[in-house]
């Protein structure tokens, strides 16, 4: 057990003693792989905010249905009620033309327009929220409030957040997409990184193995420095990331005022830069684990 | 009969090409035998060496070393017969960029020996061949001579029970090569197995000779 954490030890001390030897190309590598992850990570961040942006949205599924001439009370109560018991509906709200166009007013801009009307032109409405927001249960819905006496128009409202989502879901397969070829970079960095090393160590590997160092005491080191360098582009990475975006939330805050709303970009969870650099550093072990099975194969003279 | 601790049996060596370097030698050596293993350049020497430290396979025939079979050794078993193994190589494989100290720890710290221990043993290694004043040199700064004591005290550091050395005097003039032969018989004498491969036929004295001639044994 002691000589094994011994090697350990030893191991990581020669890795940390290869990266001090040239410190310089260490860096350079890092910083390429630090760059490397960091377009993955930054669509990834990039991605979360905006999921996080559409989970505000009101995903119930929504119809609003516009009535067509102005019916008396008695016909509106009825509509409602026939309305209210649709399979599929869970709740009707009634919006009387003079409150949307009362709401209208409140918003900037539309003041002038609507002072210049003689009549209000906006119909009543009712806004009914569906129990699931299944397509062919809003379809049928759809076509069946359209045939009710006294209806104009019928619109669903959910469609855009679906065509959100479908985006939503295009631009996660891309992120996917886009982490897969970089990380397939990655390891082919550590890859190429850790056969030069082979190849500079060349001679100290012959001796060792001469000496009777067994395949995992030569192939321990490689490993740390694979690892290390796997973990050190991550946290590069994250770095780039999160500096980023901190300049971003400067720059939105600044415009905020100009738009009336303030958008603040979230930087990546604890959780989040914990388990990306677990991967980082996993895909330099992978990449290490290659390199060492090819190139150190020259040494085993059998 | 003792057990031979060393036992090449009907050995052939071809190499790609269709040199064949060993024609079915067969030979035992019992243990702290002193043995010459002697021959013209390119008698096969070296290659029944690097057949020994299983740096090589024979092509046909078997060689057993300390009890195993070196030619069916599996690769996870070679670095464990090489640690009973004391080699000393033709072109002696020091580490340019390391101490002559850090050259003699090498082989206890890749069997991970405790480091005290290590030291102390290193220390008395390069004490036996009298190198202990050199201990922080680099080896290019030490002559020919000082240069293959230190492969001697490499190879006798994790006290093996074989020590087996390819031409280790060759580039040495005669004093010098009187004096590391003495070495080599001081290792004998404690109990170790030694084997020189020399193409050098003068100093063949207080020891079996084994003659290789174009990779056989003549009778």
């Amino acid at each position: 057990m002691t000589a094994w954490l011994r090697h350990h030890l030893q191991s990581l001390q020669h890795a940390l003693g290869r990266f001090a030897e040239a410190p310089f190309a260490s860096c350079a590598n890092i910083v390429v792989v630090g760059v490397v992850l960091a377009l993955p990570l930054g669509a990834y961040a990039l991605l979360s905010n905006l999921q996080l942006y559409a989970g505000s949205l009101p995903t119930e599924p929504q119809i609003s249905i516009f009535l067509s001439t102005a019916p008396g009370r008695a016909d509106v109560a009825a509509l409602e009620a026939r309305v209210r018991n649709a399979e599929g509906v869970r709740s009707v709200r009634f919006v009387p033309k003079d409150s949307a166009l009362a709401s209208l007013k409140r918003l900037p801009g539309l003041n002038d327009v609507i002072a210049s009307l003689r009549e209000n032109p906006l119909p009543d409405a009712f806004v009914v929220t569906l129990t699931s927001s299944d397509a062919d249960i809003s379809a049928r819905l759809e076509t069946q409030f359209r045939g009710l006496p006294g209806v104009g128009t019928v619109q669903v409202d959910s469609a855009w957040i679906r065509r959100i989502e479908s985006l939503m879901r295009i631009a996660r397969s891309a992120v996917l997409m886009l982490s897969l070829l970089l990380g397939l970079a990655l390891v082919a960095v550590t890859f190429n990184t850790i056969r030069l090393q082979v190849l500079t160590q060349r001679e100290e590997i012959e001796v060792s193995k001469l000496v009777g160092a067994t395949d995992a005491y030569v192939r321990r080191p490689f490993f740390y420095q694979g690892v290390a360098l796997g973990v050190a582009g991550g946290v590069i990475a994250l770095g780039i990331v999160q500096g980023a975006m901190l300049v971003f939330n400067a720059d939105l805050a600044r415009l905020g005022p100009i738009f009336g709303i303030l958008p603040v970009l979230r930087l990546l969870a604890l959780q989040d830069s914990l388990s990306f650099l677990f991967f980082a550093g996993i895909l330099g072990w992978l990449g290490t684990y290659l390199s060492v099975s090819r190139h150190l194969l020259v040494y085993d003279p059998l | 009969m003792t057990q031979s601790i060393i036992s090449v049996r009907n050995v052939t060596k071809r190499y790609p090409g269709g040199l064949e370097a060993l024609s079915g030698i067969s030979i035992n050596i019992e243990p702290g035998e002193f043995v010459f293993l002697t021959g013209h350049s390119g008698a096969g020497k070296s290659t029944l060496v690097r057949l020994l430290a299983a740096i090589e396979r024979p092509s046909s025939g078997s060689v057993l070393v300390a009890g195993q079979n070196v030619s069916a050794l599996s690769p996870r078993g070679i670095p464990f017969l090489r640690r009973n193994l004391g080699l000393i190589f033709q072109d002696q494989k020091l580490l340019l960029d390391r101490s002559v100290f850090d050259n003699v720890m090498l082989p206890l710290i890749v069997t991970g020996q405790p480091y005290r221990d290590s030291m102390r043993r290193a220390r008395a290694a390069l004490d036996k061949v009298g190198l202990l004043d050199r201990e922080k040199a680099k080896p290019i700064a030490l002559s020919g001579g000082e240069q293959q004591r230190l492969c001697i005290a490499r190879a006798v550091v994790n006290r093996p029970s074989i020590l087996i050395a390819d031409e280790p005097t060759a580039s040495l003039d005669t004093e010098y090569a009187q004096t590391i032969t003495e070495m080599f018989h001081s290792f004998n004498q404690v109990g170790v197995t030694v084997l020189i491969a020399t193409h050098d036929r003068e100093r063949l004295e207080r020891g079996r000779v084994i003659t290789l001639n174009h990779g056989r044994i003549p009778e």
